[in-house]
């Protein structure tokens, strides 16, 4: 015997929902087409139940993987830019790309949809990022700095710096120098507590 | 992707520019959610009242009455509950020593009032994108300085 269905896609897979996480008790409301609110906050284990319940229905939860693999792409970025032994010397696009084990196209694309920003800029910031840091370290000169960072001179370093934060690296240094000496200037009780302390040691040695 | 908006609060007393502004802002592909204020006082007050949502970043006129942007800036940097906050100093001023100085009192951004919409909306663009970076990837606010 043969019997011929017609089905509601929708409301199948609403029903299969609904009974699910009510089953889980969590309470939800149902967004747009393929979107759900859940009302309250779901621990990581909830969260992977759900996640694997849902799966064998072959319903996958897709947000949650795309912001999952934008910051992965982000972890790499910053990874790389913090690692001590200097960025990689293959193409970064490849690098990114086998890391996170998608094409890059791919992540480009999703990255742009997701931060208002491309992987590319992401990648100057953060290298910019890690510029102030190290000045603010004081134990590497400009030249050590973009050696270090992969600039190809100096003066590259200098103009993306300027180009990013809208100062030069020199400009940058003095405004971060004096904002901690007008902390210093404050009273005492305003002070970070930790910053007296190194000092008052090295004397008592 | 339902990315959370960033909140934003504008102190400016001057109605054209606070029109031109909410007109750019809502140009821009960042979500947003925009707050007026028409002065410093009102500013001060928007921000201790804890009902009020707190924002992400706070855009500052420099030339207000009753209290202007320095002393805002000053006040808002001497409060812990704001420590994480962004401020953008939003003014016509362009010397390179008003921009230093309220770099060193706190600000993390410096944007000059552009004469045309076109570049308004642009600059807006560069500062809420990176903001939002800051923002969503926990990057330090501290070394955080933009001059446009």
């Amino acid at each position: 015997m043969k019997l011929y269905l017609k089905y509601d896609i929708h409301h199948a897979v609403n029903t299969i929902i609904r009974e699910k996480l009510t089953e889980l008790n969590i309470s939800y409301e149902q967004g747009g087409l393929g979107e759900i609110d859940i009302l309250s906050e779901l621990s990581p284990e909830k969260l992977q139940e759900v996640t694997e319940i849902l799966n064998y229905y072959g319903i996958e939860i897709v947000d949650n993987m795309k912001s999952t693999l934008v910051q992965k792409t982000k972890d790499v970025i910053r990874e790389m830019i913090y690692n001590e032994d200097g960025l990689p010397t293959s193409k970064i696009s490849s690098y990114i790309a086998d890391r996170v084990n998608r094409s890059y196209g791919y992540l480009h694309n999703l990255f742009a949809e997701n931060t208002y920003t491309s992987i590319g800029n992401y990648i100057i910031m953060q290298k910019i990022e890690r510029a102030k840091q190290l000045i603010m370290e004081g134990e590497l000169t400009l030249t050590e700095i973009s050696y270090k960072l992969s600039y190809s001179s100096v003066a590259h370093l200098s103009y993306q710096f300027k180009k990013t934060t809208g100062l030069t690296p020199s400009a940058f240094q003095r405004i971060i120098k004096r904002r901690r000496g007008e902390i210093e200037n404050l009273p005492d009780k305003l002070k970070p507590s930790n910053i007296t302390t190194s000092s008052s040691l090295n004397e008592t040695n | 992707m339902p990315n959370k908006p960033l909140n934003i609060l504008l102190a400016d007393d001057d109605e054209d520019d606070r029109f031109f502004f909410k007109e750019a802002i809502d140009k821009v592909k960042v979500k947003t959610n925009l707050t007026l204020v028409n002065d410093g006082v009102e500013l001060m007050r928007y921000l201790y009242n804890p009902e009020n949502i707190k924002p992400h970043v706070v855009f500052l006129d420099l030339n207000m009455p009753r209290k202007g942007g320095i002393e805002c800036l000053e006040e808002i940097r001497a409060n812990k509950d704001y420590k994480d906050l962004m401020i953008a100093i939003y003014s016509t001023s362009a010397s390179d020593s008003d921009i230093e100085e309220t770099f060193v009192k706190g600000a993390n951004v410096y944007i000059r009032k552009p004469n045309d919409f076109k570049v308004l909306r642009k600059v807006l663009s560069d500062v809420l994108s990176i903001n939002w970076q800051y923002h969503t990837s926990g990057l330090n606010i501290e070394h955080f300085v933009l001059s446009i």
